[in-house]
């Protein structure tokens, strides 16, 4: 989508960072200042966040400091109410159609999976493509049965999604966001649904993923997957980005005395 | 473990043993199993005999009547009019055909695989009425003209019920999509709509567009009244049919929304695609049960003078040159209302084991 409109005052942008990220151009997706109240209940506070094209990050933190809540605010699933969010160069306002313009280049994997249950795992996939993308059938159908190899369940194209493993169901969720050929793709506790040994197939399909140099933002609990794929860490408590680094310095060594409880907590049992 | 040789115990069907234990399994069990055996032999006895053994089937008038059993001979002798009414009889084959059509629309979706089923459906929805609203009143393709005070009996009826069906559908779900949107001005039209005409018992709607409407419509502007009964029926029920569909809508989990929302699918792709095939599925109960009480409340338009079947044989009842066929009357009005009623019912049933797909997410 070659949309025109290019923000330069990204410098000054970059400078407000508390974390002083030395980003030296606009990211793909740019985070200032935003922030987001449920009634009077303020969950998100001053976030301040650029991601560059290709970049990995996970967020994690305590339950309920708003990670999830933050990467919702990245499709509008959920509404911000002071702040810009700019995501591919579209800023996301309440204006419908660019919120739709930012949600086609936006691929979004939920903890549930949210597979459509009347539709097969084919037509799971084809949905969007045939009818936002206005692909043709044959062609969404190719694609479909592309991604499906890709996260390794061709063989499930025609059942239902009742039919299926929730790792499986998983996987094809994150199916049919590729088939959209999104630009970002968010990850919303994709394995905090599922059972023991299912995680594994799921990350495994992540980790491919992030080494195809798709830009992802991934709120998870798993660390390995973020030692492994992440370029960067962000903690989040209470609302706020406490920390962010690269994996290595984060679990080495942590700056902020929250970002270290929680490191002890999750990594000790 | 040798699990591949183990089978499940059957079950085996013994009467005898069944018997034991479940009819005659003590001393209370068994009087009452002796006591409705001699209720269901003393009673369906007779009943067998009113109903065909001496039931009169033949002849021309009252007279051939015995008096034994039922006279059948009334329904056949009369069966013309708790049809047609009084459709003139040699344009009849107009009405003969819509039944014809009807028939080749849905009975083929009682039969899995009958090619082009789908096709016959949809005619059967969209293009049936169409086809009727030319032929049935005529008037015009060289049609001569048929004033709908001449519709009665069971055609009558199924004009009423299909058309109520038929619009009520959709318009039950814009409203019900309406109630729950963000727009307070749409919102609040659809409330108002539902809450006013469910709240109005169906009487006093027909009432109403029979003999107030016409009050308020400008000198010279005037609806037929079968045409301002349809209007009032199909309102009143579209009401009903959105509080159906809206239960379906709100069972429909915020996953399901979210996730269309995420593809970008927007608000009418998300709603034709994503979220109605799944609330209708799962209201589909609900829909045919109002569908099946619309179909037996039309009988209520006799009060406004029209001739529905129940209309058309309440009328013959009286009639002097018949006598004591009351019970004939009402027990054919009763059969012809469960044959349609049962089919709705079945197919919908048929609906609902083809649209499952297994487990909800």
């Amino acid at each position: 989508m070659g949309n025109p409109m290019t923000d330069q005052t990204q410098t000054s942008d970059v400078q407000a960072q508390p974390q002083g990220q030395s980003e030296a151009k606009p990211g793909i997706i740019r985070v200032e200042g935003m922030h987001k109240w449920y009634g009077d209940f303020h969950v998100l506070k001053d976030l301040n966040l650029n991601v560059a094209q290709g970049e990995r990050i996970v967020i994690c933190g305590p339950s309920g400091s708003g990670k999830s809540t933050f990467i919702r605010c990245i499709n509008r699933l959920e509404e911000h109410q002071q702040g810009k969010i700019i995501v591919d160069d579209v800023e996301l306002t309440d204006d419908v159609r660019q919120i739709d313009t930012v949600r086609r280049e936006v691929g979004m994997v939920f903890q549930h999976f949210n597979l459509f249950p009347h539709l097969t795992v084919l037509e799971n996939c084809c949905l969007s493509p045939i009818w936002v993308r206005k692909t043709p059938r044959k062609e969404a159908e190719a694609t479909a049965m592309e991604y499906l190899e890709r996260v390794k369940i061709p063989e499930q194209a025609d059942k239902y999604p009742g039919q299926l493993s929730g790792g499986q169901q998983q996987r094809v969720a994150i199916a049919r966001a590729l088939c959209m050929k999104p630009k970002i793709m968010l990850f919303d506790e994709p394995t905090s649904a599922l059972d023991p040994e299912m995680i594994k197939e799921v990350l495994d399909v992540m980790i491919e993923l992030a080494g195809s140099g798709m830009t992802m933002l991934c709120v998870t609990h798993e660390m390995g997957f973020a030692k492994t794929v992440a370029d960067r860490v962000i903690f989040m408590d209470g609302g706020e980005i406490v920390e962010q680094a690269p994996p290595h310095e984060f679990f080495t060594n942590p700056q902020e005395a929250r970002t270290q409880k929680f490191l002890q907590q999750i990594l000790a049992h | 473990m040798t699990e591949s040789t183990m089978k499940a115990p059957k079950k085996a069907l013994r009467p005898v043993k069944w018997m034991r234990e479940n009819l005659f399994s003590g001393w209370f069990n068994t009087v009452l199993t002796l006591g409705v055996a001699y209720m269901l032999v003393t009673s369906v006895g007779p009943l067998l005999n009113w109903f065909f053994l001496d039931a009169n089937f033949v002849g021309a008038d009252a007279s051939d009547c015995t008096g034994a059993g039922a006279c059948w001979l009334f329904i056949s002798q009369r069966l013309n009019f708790f049809i047609y009414g009084f459709y003139p009889d040699e344009l009849q084959w107009r009405v003969d055909a819509m039944f014809l059509l009807l028939a080749i629309a849905f009975v083929p979706q009682f039969i899995e695989r009958f090619p082009g089923r789908k096709w016959l459906g949809l005619f059967g929805i969209f293009g049936l009425p169409v086809v009727g609203y030319f032929l049935i009143p005529g008037g015009s393709f060289g049609l001569e003209q048929v004033q709908s005070s001449k519709w009665g009996g069971l055609m009558l009826t199924l004009i009423l019920a299909y058309i109520g069906i038929v619009a009520s559908l959709p318009i039950g779900i814009l409203l019900a999509l309406g109630r729950r949107s963000e727009m307070p001005i749409i919102r609040g039209i659809c409330v108002v709509f539902i809450e006013v005409w469910r709240a109005v018992p169906l009487i006093t709607v027909l009432f109403m567009a029979s003999v107030m409407l016409p009050l308020f419509l400008p000198e010279g502007v005037n609806f037929e009244k079968l045409a301002r009964a349809l209007i009032g029926i199909t309102l009143w029920q579209s009401a009903y049919m959105a509080e159906v569909i809206r239960g379906g809508l709100q069972a429909i989990p915020r996953g399901q929304y979210e996730a269309a929302d995420a593809l970008g699918l927007g608000y009418w792709r998300k709603t034709g695609l994503v979220i109605l095939p799944q609330a209708l599925k799962m209201v589909i109960p609900g829909i045919v049960n109002t569908f099946i009480s619309l179909f037996k409340d039309t009988t209520l338009v006799l009060i406004i003078g029209l001739f529905d079947i129940l209309g058309t044989v309440q009328s013959t009842v009286t009639d002097p040159a018949w006598q004591n066929v009351a019970i004939e009357g009402y027990v054919f009005v009763a059969f012809c209302f469960w044959v349609f009623c049962f089919g709705i019912s079945r197919y919908s049933q048929n609906l609902e084991r083809k649209l499952d797909t297994g487990h909800k997410t």
